[in-house]
Order: C-alpha cells, then structure tokens, then sequence
C-alpha cells in the first residue's frame, strides 16, 4: 500500500513539524512562554497543519483523478475489433483493470519479473493460464489488445504513483519549511490554527451537500444512458413490466408505481389510526405507570431493522395471511401479497406515527385544553374537536414522512410482496386483490442492480431511472411535510 | 334554603342547566359513554402496538433459537495411512492432494464400526451405504481433512470426531423433518431417521449448543448444518469501524460548525436543507449512490466493507449531527459567555467547554446511529455484499477492502434459499443482530442516564 | 313553578351560590390551601386578591373542577354549588363546568372561526335545536361579551387573528354561550393593555346583572373598581374576606393592611 506509506510519510513530517515549530516560537522568545503571541502548541499545530493539509489534499485530489484520466487514454488507445468482442467499452476496460492486477500480483508473487510482465506477448491461453494461478479474478481468455492494454496501464500507472509521490513530498516539504520560516514570537499563530479548524468544520459539514449531489449526478447520468437506449415516455407512462434479458424488455413503470402506492395505502391504513390513537392515549390519558411500560415497548418497534420485519412477513404472516383470509376467501395462494407486506410495514410505521403525532399534540398549548374544559367539554370532545384540528396540520405533516417512508421502503417488499409486477392488461380485479403478489419500485431496483444481467443494458440502468423517480417522489414529500410541519410549530412559538 | 334545593334534586331552575349535578342528564350521559369508547380506542391501539412487538419477537425467537442447537455425530475415524499418505513421508504438499473425496471412505468405515459396535443391523433398517454417508454432513470430510493437514503425525491413528449431522437429521430432531415427510422428501429417508435414533440411542448422536453457528463461514445451498455467521460478524464489525472513525469526526465537526460558528446565509440553509432530507432519503438510494460512486467511478471493490462502510456512513451523519447539535444546543450559553469572559477565543471556548459537556449527548446519538447502521440491508445489497463469500476476510486494514458479507445481508441470502433449514439459520442470526443492538440501545441509554444533566 | 318563588324573591337579598368550608388542596407534598371557608354571592363580583402563590387561583379552579386535569392534585372539604357538594362521586365535571364557565389568564381563542369559537359550548352541551337558534346564541354571546360590533362581519375569520383585548372579550362570549350560572376569571387582564383592560372591566361589571363572576385579581385598583366582595389570600389561608369597600378602607386583620398598603405581596 503505497498510498499509506505515503500519508504515513506525511504524518510523520508534520509530527516533526509539531516539534520543531514549538521549539523554534519557544527559541524566539527566549524560553519564556509568556512572550509568545499565542500558547507554545499552536505553533507547533500551525507546522503540522502547513505541512499534512496541502499535501494530502493533493493526494486525494490525485487518487480521485488520475484513474479516470488513465482510463480514458487506455480506453481511447483501445482498437474497436476488441471493444466489438467485449460489448461495450467500460466492460473492456474492467478487463484491462483485471489483467493489471493480475500482472502484479504475478510479480509479487515472484511468478514473473517486471520485464517479462511489461513484454508478455507469448500464447493468450498461456499468459491468461498463468495469471489465473495468481489467483486474481479472471474471467475470459485475455485478448492481445486488451494485454498490451494492461501492459499501459501499469505503465501510466507507475509514471502517475511517481510523479504523485513527487509532488506530495515536495507539497509536504514546503508547508515545512514555511511554517517555520513564519514561526516567530509575534506571529498570529492560534489565529491562523483556528482559521484552518474553522475550514475543516466547513468542510465537514458541505460533505451534506456533497452526498445530495453525489446522489443526483449518479443517478441522473446513468438515467440519461437509460432513456437513451429506452423512450421516456413509455418508462413513465408504459402499463407493462416485462424484462427480457435478451432486449426487447418492456419497462413501464406505472405497474410497480401502483404496487408501491397500493402497499404504502394498506400500510399506511394500519399505521396512521393505530399510531395516532396511542400517541393519542400515552400523551392524553395514560397515567405515568402505563406510559413508562407503553411508551418504550412502542418505541422498540422503531429501532428494528427493516431486515427483522421482512423475515417476519415472510415466515409468520404472509402464511397467516394466506392460509386464514386469501385461501378460505378464495382470493389468492401466495404468502408474497399486498396485504402482507402492507399489514408488516404499518406495524413498521406505527411507532414513526405515533411519536410523531405525539410531539405534535404535546405542541398544542394546554390553554387551548383548559380553555376546551372550562367550557364543559369532555377530554374526548376536547381532543376531537380542539386539540386535533390544531394539530391537524402537523399531523398531516408526520402521514407525508411515513409515507415517504413507506414509498421507499425495501426490505419488507422485497420479502413480503413478491417480485411479479402489477398485470394491467389482465384487467382490475388483478389489479386491486390485495391478496395477489405485488412488487414496487423498490423491489425492482434490487434486482435489477443484483441481477446477472450487463451493466450496460436497459434492463440494468432503468434500475437508475426509478432510483431517480423515488429520489423525487420522497424528496417532494419531505419537502412538503418538513414544511408544513415548521409551519405548524412557527404558529405556536 | 340551601337545603331546600338540595334535597329536591329535580328542583327546575332557571337557565338551561335545570336538575341537580348529582344525576346526569340523558346527553351527558350519552358523551360520557362516547368518551369511553374514544378512550378503548386507545388503549386497544396500544394494545395493537404491543402485540405487534410481542407477536413479532416471539415469531423471531421461536424460529431462531434451535440455530444454536445443532445435531452432532461422534464417530472414531481411523486415518488410515494407506489412503492419505501413501508413501508414508509425511510430505505435506502431499497430502494436501488427497481431496475430499479421499476423506469420505473414512467416515464410512467409522460409521460402519459404529453400527457393529452399537448392534445396529442396516438391513433391516432400509438404509444403504449411500444413505448411511449422507447422514454426516458433507462438511465432515472437509473437517476430517483439515484436522489432517493440521496433524500430519496423527495419520495412521483413531481419532474420535464429533461431525455435524446431515441437515434433514439435525431437523428430524428440531420438529422439522418427520417419518411421514420424510416419506416424500427424497433428500432423506424414514430409516435413515431410525438410524439417527438408534445412534443416539447408543450415545453416538447428540444434539447440543454450536459454536460453530458464531464463527463458522456462510455454507453452500446443500449443507445447511455447516452455515455460521462468522464471516458475516466480522464485515458488519468493520463497517462498524469504518463509519465510527468516519462518521463521528465529520457529523461532529459538521455540527460544531453549524451550531456555533454559522452565520446565517443561503450556504447554512442549504447544507441544513440538505441534512434533514438526507435523514429522510430511502436507504435504497444511498446503496444507488455507492454502486455507482464508490464501485463503478472510484473503483472500489464489489462486496468490500470499506464500500459498506462509506455508504453507512453517509447514511448515518444526518443522524449524528441532528443529535450532536441538540446536545450542543442544550449546554447553555452562560458556559460560553464565561470562557469568552476569561478571554478565550470563540475556538477554545468550544472545543474546551461545550464540547466535552456535550460528549455524552453526542456518543449516545453515535451509538444510535450506529445501531441503525448495523441492522441496514438494502444499500448493502447493491454493493454486491449478498455475494456467497466463505473466507474470512484478513485483519485491518487490507481487510477492509476483502470480501465479506454483512449480517443483515446473510439473513436476507439464507431467506432466498430453499431449504427450510436455512430459515432456521436467519431467523437465528437475526437473534444475535438483535441482541447486538439491544447492547448498543441499553449502552446509550446507561450514557444518557448517568450523564445527564439538567441545567 | 311555585317553588320559584322564593328563590327569586332572594335575589335582592343575594342568595349564596357558592358555600365553601373546610377546603383544602394539596399538590403533592405541598399543603395550597389549608382551611378555606367563604361564602360566594349571586349576582356579585367577587374578587380574589393575594400575592403570587397565595392560592387565590388554585382555589378558583376548585369551583369548576379544573384541578381535576392535574395528577398531582386532591382537594378535600365542602364545596356546596345551590347546595351540592360539587366533589361528589355523582357530580360529572363536565356538567358541572357547564354551569361554572371560566375565563382564563391568557385569551386562548380555539384556532377556529370565531362563529365556531362561541358555537363550541352550545353545540357540545347541545343547547340549540337548529342552525337558527345557534345562530341567536352566537350572537346574544357576542353582544353580551361587547363585541358583536366589532366582530359581526367577520365571524368567519379565525379568532386567533383577533387583538388581544378582542380576543379576551371573545373568550368571555365563549364562556357565556353555555349560558353558566357563575363565571370564573383567572386574572383575564394581565395579558392585555390598559385601554383593553378598560373594556373587560365594563364588561365585567355588565355581566354582574346576570351572573355570579369570581375574579382573581393582581390590581388591588382592578380589585376596587369591579367587585363588590373582596376576598384576601395569604399562604393558602383565607384571611379575610367582606365587602370590598370595608377591606380596602378598613382591613380588620393587620395582613390585609399591609398587603394593600404595599408592605407584604
């Protein structure tokens, strides 16, 4: 691992610095702490900081850049017969990273010197034979262009891990250097030390807007790839879902879509009255005694993984569900059903609802009750028709975030929903049994991505178009409910 | 006169309160009795909640508890020299040809003696030789040969092994296989089943607790007995690491940031925007984000920790920073103004005084996002962290970027897999997830109970 | 009908509404009002006057029950409404509070309309047949609360949009609407201004025609302008209690003098 040589390199340098910066501000000032501008540390801080910060930015900066920059002239140097053979370029060059590291793995392991690695042009079969006894992760017979390709790329690759080592020792070296030239009694040295804390809190806290732009490119790029090879409008507004993996798929959204919105409904159904009514009762009935059992036990169904509530619709009540109400109604035979999946996921969501509800009828001011009281309601009357219309709008707030919890959840779907899509052509009875097999968008997007099928093709990249539709469709309802919910606290502060 | 009234309860007065307070009127009456019925309703959504929680638990518990309990086989292996060692060298390299088709015949034989030594007549019982080997699992002669490569000296003496039984015997002794299904079951027979019981008859088959549950790999869809989560243990452990030494720096710096030194502008209102959406953001999508960044742009290895861990870690700072701030907020601003009153700068009255008073807020929300981390499925799903992974990955830091499996992720794998036995399995480690995150949970609460502080 | 003879013919002679003795209140550990007897006339103002923590509006929601929504609470003694003892099992709160309404410290309008905010109590005790007649009642409350003028066009505006004086006002409509037989008041003045407190005051003295008000007052001034009996709080005892005009000229007990001449509160 050079890279760790390196940072641990650089580390080392600005520990030195750390020394040598207190002992020169000390040196400056005679000795005598009390006539330096700033405590003896923050020199020595202010030389470690000069000499780590520039010098592993530049690294990161290098590691981030410079594979893409060797992938592309690699990929571009490629001749077109061997990207015909592979399929598509990205794919070719996934091989060549593999045959790379095949080669160095040979010459660590002493199977081959660097000079036959860097002039291997023997039989194919042979060279692909010998890189497999490495044990690295080859999969077809190497092809010549995609050797000498490799072959390069170690090449671009030690010449970019020199220069890179280059530059950062001398960054290194120089943030050294300066920092104790600037190293004297009077020199601001705390300030500037905070100066450099205060950008690194910043930074931290961009990495928020970093991850929400790393998410919208990521997806939006691979969307863009998706509807170039797929018309938009028959992904948004096609009433088929039939992947092939031979092509000729049929990806229109609207049936996962409606099993999504169909399993949040019956989920929702179960989690809103249920979560309402005891935040209801724990925040306006319950005595303390019921409230310290009641409450907690509640709040645990919140801490489960969403993992524990798919195995539990898959093995206790999808078979409920199936052997006591679809098959004596005569209506379904599959454990895999909307109402499985949508009785698992408001149980879910209950403790979501209801410690939401219950802040938000905490946040009703008791004058409101007394007032209520002092006029001869009863607590039922008071809560019906004061306290839940003023909470109302933060209420309707906390239904959009479990919603939007619900449109986007995964687990529970993929274990109790099943993975066959909503069949339109088959006419509305199929369609609204909530005791057929359903799947959602969600659903449809672990096994696209999981699949065995090209990275490249429809069937895989429409997994980002419907990442990206339920990116939107929570972000909006996020946005709305944070909304409406701040307003309703802005009007009782 | 006061009496007066009293004593006549239906005394009409004036107004529209007529009658005495002692007997309620027909309405009231009828509101009260809707009063109750709003109260039932209540108490019976709670009454919901609860069970939901105890139905669930009591589900999980009494699928997964017979995981720790496996079926073993104790059988005297005699190494025979003749089939693993041939020229009698000792050669290590040699022996290690010896595959674990050479191994079987062993067990045979042992079995074989078993059955003179307890008087079982295999005849009589239906079971061929075939059936009689299938009745270890298949991991025993992968066990035997390990032990061998581990002792070579040992060959040529009697060894007594404790082999895992087959998976359907190990059932027919948790309920789940029975003479009648093994009727239709063509992976095991009814005499095979009154062999088993001879044998543990004869003390040679017993059932107890396994360890091998804890430590052992994941196992391939025929060998159900031998599948552990030890491997799975160790990827979680290190994302774990992964995001602690990641996620708590940044979400505490992050939130110092915004809490005590930003200024109010467009850039603090759009990293504050993005943090509450990011804690909203479905799971789904941060495992979209990782494939794409982590694996297919920056090129990091498919089903490695490190690529979990980062995920994690993104996935977890909103949390991290929505509790660090409240517990920045919460130390009042008199512990500031008295720093800055000495002359402290704005720096170091933070990181001297509020930060230290606010450490136990902040590990208690770290513990709770990590806890959340660790029993998170999907985004780790599309890393490629579902892959069926049987090494171990190596130590820190070259273990981050092995392949290993995630315990959430196994639990989902052994779902997909048809032999019931492995429901058992996941139902199993998902006990052990959830004894995970209690620990993590009761740790939290005990900071906060023991640190709390009321200003 | 007979027997409402004599009844009415005590009015002029101020029949006693309220006939408390022995009241006692803990909030728990705490002993709020130890030993409290009064007598509470018809068609007076009463005000409560004491320094803070005396016990003077703990005391008044003892009258409707309010106390009730506290866990902490018990009240213990006699507290006869025309003769009733109001802590009886029997005695439903709910149909007690309808004939004791209560105005509080702060206006707190419902966040409603302010049609809806009056209509609550009628509609909730069911005193109006039809629309019509509710209608009516919203609006004899209104004016009875002085404020039909100013709100009359606009009873579909939310009441949360009026000013605070307005809003003290509506409260007081609201409490009438139920058409209560005594109206509490828990110092309805010290959230608003001068010129508003002017207004509620006139109110007051308006409603004494109709109804037993009980005030609990910080202004000794407000305290001298609007009622006509006077009771004094002081550590949860009852210290005196008469005609206001007696207690502010002649206190019998040397703690009412001090209190009103500023020395003690």
């Amino acid at each position: 691992m050079p890279v760790l040589w390196i940072v641990l390199a650089v580390f080392g340098l600005g520990l030195i610095g750390y020394f040598a910066g207190r002992m020169r501000a000390l040196g400056s000032a005679g000795g005598d702490a009390r006539r330096l501008h700033s405590l003896p540390n923050y020199y020595g801080w202010h030389a470690f900081m000069l000499t780590v910060v520039p010098a592993l930015l530049v690294l990161a900066a290098w590691l981030l850049v410079a594979p893409s920059m060797i992938d592309t002239r690699i990929g571009d140097s490629l001749p077109e017969s061997a990207i015909a053979e592979g399929g598509s370029r990205s794919l070719v060059m996934a091989e060549v990273r593999r045959a790379a590291v095949a080669l160095d793995m040979a010459i660590e392991q002493g199977r081959m010197d660097s000079e036959t690695a860097a002039n291997l042009r023997s039989d194919m079969a042979d060279v692909t034979a010998r890189l497999k006894e490495t044990g690295a992760i080859i999969t077809s017979t190497i092809t010549q262009p995609v050797l000498r390709a490799a072959q390069e790329f170690r090449v671009l690759s030690g010449i970019s891990n020199f220069w890179m080592t280059v530059v950062v020792g001398l960054l290194a070296i120089a943030g050294f250097a300066l920092a104790l030239l600037q190293t004297h009694k009077d020199f601001r040295a705390r300030n500037t030390v905070e100066a450099g804390i205060k950008t690194i809190l910043i930074l931290a806290s961009t990495i928020a807007i970093l991850t929400t732009v790393g998410i919208v490119l990521s997806m939006f790029f691979e969307t863009g790839n998706f509807f170039e090879k797929y018309a938009w409008t028959e992904f948004f507004f096609g009433t088929k879902w039939a992947p092939d993996f031979r092509g000729d798929s049929e990806l229109g959204m609207l049936p996962l879509l409606w099993g999504t919105l169909y399993i949040s409904f019956v989920a929702l159904a179960v989690a809103v009255p249920v979560g309402l009514f005891a935040a209801i009762y724990l925040s306006e009935y319950a005595g303390p005694k019921l409230r310290a059992v009641a409450k907690p036990m509640i709040e645990i169904l919140a801490g489960i993984p969403t993992i524990v509530y798919g195995l539990f619709a898959l093995i206790t009540v999808g078979p409920i569900v199936r052997d006591w109400i679809a098959q004596p109604l005569g209506l379904g035979n599959s454990t895999n059903s909307v109402m499985t999946a949508g009785l698992v996921m408001g149980i879910m969501l209950i403790p979501f609802v209801s410690s939401l509800s219950d802040d938000i009828i905490n946040a009703v001011p008791q004058a409101m009750r007394d007032g209520s009281f002092g006029l001869g309601a009863t607590h039922s009357e008071t809560i019906k028709q004061v306290v839940l219309p003023a909470a109302l709008p933060g209420i309707v707030g906390a239904v959009l975030l479990a919603a939007s919890r619900a449109i986007g959840e995964t687990m529970i779907v993929v274990m109790g929903a099943g993975a066959a899509a909503a069949q339109f052509q088959e006419g509305l009875g199929a369609v609204i049994n909530p005791f057929e097999a359903m799947t959602t968008v969600t659903v449809k997007i672990v096994s696209q991505l999981t699949g065995d099928t090209d990275f490249a093709s429809p069937e895989t990249l429409v997994a980002f178009a419907l990442g990206l539709t339920l990116f939107v469709i929570t972000l909006g309802l996020n946005v709305l409910a944070l909304y409406i919910v701040r307003k309703y606290r802005e009007q009782y502060e | 006169m006061t009496d007066a009234t009293a004593n006549t309860p239906a005394a009409p007065k004036e107004g529209k309160h007529a009658g005495s307070l002692f007997d309620a009127d027909a309405r009231t009456q009828k509101r009260n009795a809707s009063e109750a019925r709003f109260r039932a309703l209540g108490l019976g959504a709670i009454g919901i909640g609860v069970a939901a929680l105890i139905v669930l638990l009591v589900s999980i518990l009494s699928q997964g508890l017979p995981a720790f309990q496996q079926t073993f086989i104790t059988l005297d292996v005699y190494l025979d020299e003749a089939k693993l060692d041939k020229n009698g060298e000792r050669d290590i390299e040699k022996i290690k040809k010896v595959s674990t088709f050479g191994y079987a015949p062993l067990i045979k034989n042992a079995m074989t003696s078993r059955n003179e030594e307890l008087g079982i007549d295999m005849a009589a019982l239906g079971v061929s030789d075939k059936e009689m080997s299938a009745m270890v699992s298949k991991e025993a002669a992968a066990q035997l040969r390990r032990f061998v490569i581990a002792n070579p000296d040992r060959i040529g003496d009697t060894v007594e092994f404790e082999f895992l039984a087959s998976g359907r015997i190990d059932g027919y002794y948790k309920g789940r296989v029975t003479l009648e299904s093994a009727e239709r079951d063509s992976n095991v027979s009814p005499g095979q089943l009154q062999y088993a019981d001879a044998l543990k008859e004869g003390g040679a088959l017993s059932t107890h607790f396994n360890w091998g549950f804890l430590t052992m790999a994941d196992a391939s869809e025929n060998r159900p007995e031998a599948a552990g989560i030890g491997v799975a243990m160790i990827g979680s452990l290190y994302m774990m690491l992964v995001v602690l030494f990641l996620a708590l720096p940044i979400g505490v710096a992050a939130s110092i940031y915004l809490e005590e030194f930003a200024p109010k502008n467009w850039f603090t209102d759009m990293i504050e925007v993005n943090i509450s959406n990011l804690a909203a953001v479905p799971s789904i999508v941060f495992g979209i984000l990782g494939l794409a960044i982590f694996i297919n742009y920056a090129g990091l290895p498919q089903s490695a920790p490190i690529v979990g861990g980062l995920v994690l870690t993104l996935m977890t700072l909103p949390t991290i920073i929505i509790s660090t701030r409240a517990s920045l907020k919460s130390v009042p601003p008199s512990i500031r103004d008295a720093a800055l009153g000495v002359g402290a700068s704005k720096m170091q009255s933070v990181f001297h005084h509020v930060l230290p008073l606010a450490m136990p807020g902040i590990l208690t929300g770290t513990i709770i996002g990590l806890a959340q981390a660790l029993g998170e499925t999907a985004p780790l799903m599309l890393i490629g962290m579902v892959a069926f992974v049987r090494e171990f990955p190596s130590a820190p830091p070259e273990g981050f970027f092995d392949p290993a499996s995630a315990l959430p992720v196994q639990v989902y794998n052994w779902t997909t897999r048809a032999d019931p036995a492995f429901v058992e399995r996941a139902s199993g480690a998902i006990i052990v997830l959830l004894c995970f995150l209690l620990c993590m949970n009761f740790l939290a609460i005990i900071l906060r109970r023991r640190f709390e502080r009321r200003w | 009908m007979n027997d409402l003879r004599p009844v009415e013919r005590t009015v002029d002679t101020k029949e006693i509404k309220f006939d408390c003795s022995d009241v006692q209140v803990h909030y728990g550990a705490t002993h709020a009002i130890k030993d409290v007897a009064v007598k509470l006339e018809d068609k007076t103002v009463t005000a409560f006057i004491g320094p803070s923590g005396c016990g003077k509006s703990t005391f008044l929601r003892c009258l409707n029950r309010m106390n009730d929504t506290i866990d902490i609470c018990r009240v213990q003694g006699k507290l006869l409404l025309d003769g009733e003892d109001i802590y009886d099992k029997r005695v439903d709160p709910v149909q007690l509070r309808a004939k004791v309404g209560m105005v509080f410290q702060k206006p707190n309008p419902f966040p409603k309309s302010i049609y809806d905010n009056i209509a609550y109590g009628p509609r909730i005790h069911g005193l109006a047949r039809n629309k019509a007649e509710l209608d009516e009642i919203v609006e004899k409350s209104l004016r009875r609360g002085a404020i039909w003028d100013e709100v009359k066009d606009r009873l579909d505006a939310p009441g949360t949009g009026l000013s605070g004086g307005q809003q003290q006002r509506l409260c007081i409509a609201r409490a009438i609407a139920t058409e209560p037989e005594v109206l509490l008041m828990d110092e309805p003045c010290s959230a608003l201004d001068p010129i508003a407190t002017a207004q509620v005051e006139e109110l007051i003295d308006e409603l004494r025609e109709n109804y037993s008000v009980v005030i609990v007052t910080h202004s000794m001034q407000q305290a001298a302008r609007v009622s006509q009996k006077t009771a004094f709080f002081h550590l949860g005892n009852l210290v005196e209690f008469g005609e206001t005009g007696q207690i502010f000229t002649n206190p019998k007990d040397p703690r009412t003098e001090s209190y009103i001449t500023g020395r003690i509160g």
